[in-house]
């Protein structure tokens, strides 16, 4: 199929070019797509599609216009290229606009084994089977576990395409697994959901449907009797799936996107010390099997790893080709297709190497703080590094999990947060494309009582 | 009243009624309880300027149907993007997998169901003739924010519109088709000065054309509002820590209402009992002064529909009347479960997404106060008049929501700016606390976005001025 995508590829960027663009790229993709959620032991909605889309870029010297489409029938697809070249005419002249530089493309597609054929042999029996086991070990690990959203196995297998009048023709064929457990725990007439995972490209990586439940059941108990808690000034522990979001805002911040338009904290420092010593942040689209992994991103250019900030020191921005000329640096392979076809910044495998400190450690080694497990609400700035957001944790008290906490909220400066890392766990888990381990920050305002 | 003419579907992609009857038919091949189908086709463009050139112009166009087979509580779904026969009857058979006894049926389709109601009736201008006018729109809008202050420095704003037609036909015999238009401006301000750097950010639409930027809703004058509020953040102190009254302002402030109670009286939460709300009908959740309702029926709303995604009409519906719960949103699998009807809220982003309960408008009704008298009767408090997005966690109830412009309220006086917080407090609590109620009720001016289940759909808040006897403020200064 991926010969087939090509070929409607090659086709559309050879249409723009005969309507007079410039210059053009076309990036398909192809779906398969399966889910299914079981609740309380009966499958509650099952899902399954196979989808297809094309988006296109088009160049008039540096001028551009994009387009998608998921109506890939030959005549409606010519006449949006037609358009597209139409709607170029009309956008301004941008010098650091057109196609990555010719030598920005790979000269060997490697395998970055992203594909695992055994996917398909798993029935769609067995699939629900999975979902209904992770239900019911999370059901089976306490009488506190009353309710539940369900539990999920979802599954997609994708062909992506790239073609483009410079001569650039890719693809690249990825499957991914995930299996998710939403247990609702109750005590004294209040609810506390959480929920636990794994998701992998790889059949045999997939985690047991018994230790998901019963992590996700263990993980909706432990915040049950939550209760707010004293305004005041103390460290702050994140677990691991909190703190990838504290890395996702310093994604944010080093996009080549937010720098030039200065909608960033981090504009400026290339070479200064951004965070503690402890802190080592890269950004690797050749990981083996990762989930943010390619070859080559959606604009052609070969992927690499980019160090972002060693041992503190902020070393690289992330670049787009746009975003590279625009400030003067090579494209770090990071250009990501957004929905219209244009392209923006995005993280491949972005995430924060783990440190010596056993997420124990790290708890014992506070007298009274928080133990970060949830993050709601949009209170972060990355323009100046304002951070405001609600808190689910745990309390600690001398060194040990105490009680549940929550209606508070947490607030700071993602400046200062990132300088005052005191300890980064050994325990990162890769469970998306940003990831983290378990960070301890020196101290926070604690908003509550 | 009906739409004129034909479904586009019909006129255009070469389907015909009796094609729509069979599909149904395969659907039902298993024995589900029921069937239907969904077809879409969404076009919209969207031209963004920044650094004052016009650097994107995009089309998009997203054609596809969706199918559902319901059977008891189970949902079976696919989707094909290809209209031919083959595509959509094997994603019938597909979504037919559910479903587990051998009967059949054949099914039959009704003449086109009335809306009862035509919310946004326009003319449709191709959207090439209006590109230049945006462009010299987005370039009023660009110079009116810098001439605003000399500290602007960057402008990005964008023009986006929709046309989406949809055609629900079902295993009962409903066949209803609606279009549904949707323009958005929406405009961001970066302020600097001494390394300081702030935002601002506004926008408006609704269900109209580009005529309502020609009228009502000024890009000039969202422009200037934009640059306002990030000028006024470089002036900006942190923000307080702790537990106060806060007052907030009518309109966009709304968005407490969407998070703190909206989303937790969806029906398909209270029918499975994962929300704080559940079982609280007929029980008081809010102070005598609230009565909120959701609203999908306001001409030319963003959050207005004639039909919901599942072909039943949209409706006014009493969520909250003087403190008392009455209901929830209801979609169809919810309210045949729950033996209530319909009201009219099952929504979907699109034909590859199966319809959930969602938010149309939603919005308190106006009280008896003034502004005035709410903000003079502060001691000490948060005055909060622009907001950014809103969380909330269904089952444990505590929402948050983050201020974008606010100020300080001292002895009955607005006084110092402050920089943007969380305000984090407890859904089916917050509203009790609620002890004025102003009389100036607005609703938003058309920007809202509501996330669920990965599902974005176009939403409406509104509110009064209310006061608000206690919530935590997230931040800084003690």
């Amino acid at each position: 199929m991926i010969s087939a995508l090509k070929e409607i590829a090659r086709r559309v960027v050879d249409r723009a070019k005969e309507k007079g663009a410039s210059a053009a790229d076309a990036f398909l993709r192809e779906d398969e797509t399966f889910g299914v959620t079981v609740r309380r032991g009966e499958v509650e909605k099952l899902k399954e599609a196979v989808s297809q889309n094309l988006r296109l870029r088009v160049f008039l010297g540096n001028r551009t216009a994009t387009s998608q489409t998921s109506d890939l029938s030959p005549s409606r697809v010519d006449q949006l290229v037609d358009e597209t070249v139409e709607m170029a005419h009309l956008t301004s002249a941008d010098e650091s606009g057109g196609l990555p530089d010719e030598d920005a493309y790979p000269t060997e597609v490697p395998d970055l084994r992203l594909s695992d054929p055994t996917w398909s042999s798993l029935s769609p029996d067995q699939r629900i089977d999975l979902a209904r086991r992770a239900e019911a070990a999370a059901f089976q690990a306490d009488s506190r576990i009353t309710n539940s959203e369900g539990a999920s196995f979802e599954f997609e297998r994708s062909e992506t395409v790239l073609a483009n009048t410079v001569g650039f023709v890719g693809g690249y064929e990825a499957t991914a697994g995930s299996l998710v457990s939403v247990p609702i725990a109750e005590s004294n007439g209040s609810m506390q959901q959480d929920y636990w995972f794994s998701v992998t490209r790889y059949r045999d990586k997939l985690d047991s449907p018994e230790d998901i439940g019963r992590r996700a059941a263990q993980r909706a108990l432990r915040r049950l009797g939550a209760q707010k808690v004293k305004t005041c000034e103390v460290p702050i522990v994140f677990d691991p799936l909190v703190a990838r979001t504290l890395v996702k805002h310093v994604f944010d911040a080093v996009s080549g996107d937010a720098i030039y338009r200065k909608r960033s904290f981090l504009v400026g420092q290339t070479g200064e010390q951004v965070a503690s010593e402890s802190v080592t942040i890269v950004d690797d689209a050749r990981l083996i099997g990762g989930l943010g992994s390619s070859p080559f991103d959606d604009e052609g250019v070969a992927t690499r790893l980019t160090p972002v900030v060693e041992n503190g020191i902020l070393r690289s921005y992330l670049h787009s080709a746009y975003t590279g000329r625009k400030l003067g640096a090579r494209p770090t392979g990071n250009g990501s297709r957004t929905g219209g076809g244009n392209i923006s910044v995005g993280p491949t495998n972005f995430y924060l190497k783990p440190g010596q400190e056993s997420p124990d450690a790290i708890i014992a080694s506070v007298k009274s703080g928080l133990y970060v497990v949830e993050l709601i609400g949009f209170g972060v700035n990355t323009v100046n590094g304002d951070y405001s957001r609600g808190v689910t944790g745990l309390w600690i008290e001398d060194g040990k999990l105490a009680y549940a906490v929550q209606e508070v909220t947490i607030a700071g400066n993602l400046r200062e947060m990132l300088r005052n890392i005191e300890m980064v766990g050994n325990d990162i888990a890769f469970i998306g494309s940003v990831a983290a381990p378990t960070l301890k920050i020196r101290s926070m305002t604690l908003s509550g009582e | 009243m009906n739409l004129p003419g034909r479904s586009v579907f019909l006129e255009s992609y070469g389907v015909t009624i009796q094609d729509i009857e069979s599909y149904l038919s395969a659907a039902l091949e298993r024995g589900g309880d029921y069937a239907d189908l969904f077809f879409e086709l969404r076009i919209n463009h969207s031209i963004g300027l920044e650094e004052q050139l016009i650097k994107t112009a995009t089309k998009a166009v997203n054609l596809g149907v969706g199918i559902r087979v319901l059977s008891g509580e189970k949902t079976g779904y696919a989707y094909s993007e290809n209209l031919d026969r083959e595509s959509i009857l094997k994603a019938a058979r597909t979504a037919a997998f559910i479903a587990s006894s051998s009967a059949g049926g054949s099914v039959g389709l009704s003449t086109p169901t009335d809306h009862g109601h035509n919310l946004y009736p326009i003319t449709l201008m191709p959207a090439e003739l209006e590109i230049r006018e945006k462009i010299a729109l987005l370039e009023q809008a660009d110079a009116a924010a810098r001439s605003y202050d000399a500290r602007i420095r960057q402008v990005q704003a964008s023009f986006v519109d929709e046309t989406r037609h949809t055609l629900l036909a079902s295993s009962e015999g409903r066949y209803v088709w609606d279009v549904q238009p949707m323009v958005r401006f929406s405009i961001t301000c970066i302020a600097e000065e001494n390394g300081n750097r702030q935002y601002g950010l506004q926008g408006g639409g609704g269900r109209r054309t580009l005529e309502i930027f020609r009228e009502a809703l000024d890009p000039r004058a969202l422009a200037r509002e934009a640059a306002r509020q990030a000028v006024l953040l470089l002036g900006a102190q942190e923000a307080p820590a702790g537990p106060m009254e806060v007052v907030l302002g009518p309109g966009w402030p709304g968005i407490l209402l969407h998070e703190a109670i909206g989303h937790g009286l969806e029906a398909d939460f209270n029918r499975k009992r994962t929300s704080a709300f559940s079982g609280l009908v007929g029980q008081k959740v809010a102070s005598e002064l609230c009565t909120v309702v959701d609203d999908g029926t306001i001409p030319f709303r963003r959050g207005s529909l004639n039909v919901d995604d599942e072909g039943n009409p949209t409706n006014r519906t009493v969520l909250i009347e003087n403190g008392v719960l009455k209901g929830y949103l209801q979609d169809r699998l919810s309210s045949k479960l729950m033996g209530v009807p319909a009201t009219g809220n099952g929504r979907r982003q699109g034909y590859d997404h199966i319809p959930l309960p969602r938010m149309t408008n939603t919005f308190m009704m106006a009280g008896q106060s003034t502004r005035e008298e709410v903000i003079r009767s502060v001691k000490r408090g948060l005055y909060a008049t622009h907001f950014g997005g809103g969380q909330v966690d269904i089952t444990s109830g505590k929402f948050v929501f983050t201020a974008s412009e606010a100020y300080l309220i001292e002895d009955g006086k607005v006084t110092a700016p402050v920089k943007g917080a969380s305000l984090i407090g407890d859904g089916p609590t917050v509203l009790k606390k609620v002890t004025m109620v102003a009389n100036d009720l607005q609703l938003d001016q058309g920007i809202g976005i509501c996330s669920k289940d990965g599902q974005m759909i176009p939403v409406g808040v509104g509110l009064p001025t209310i006061k608000i006897d206690q919530i935590t403020v997230g931040g800084t200064r003690k």
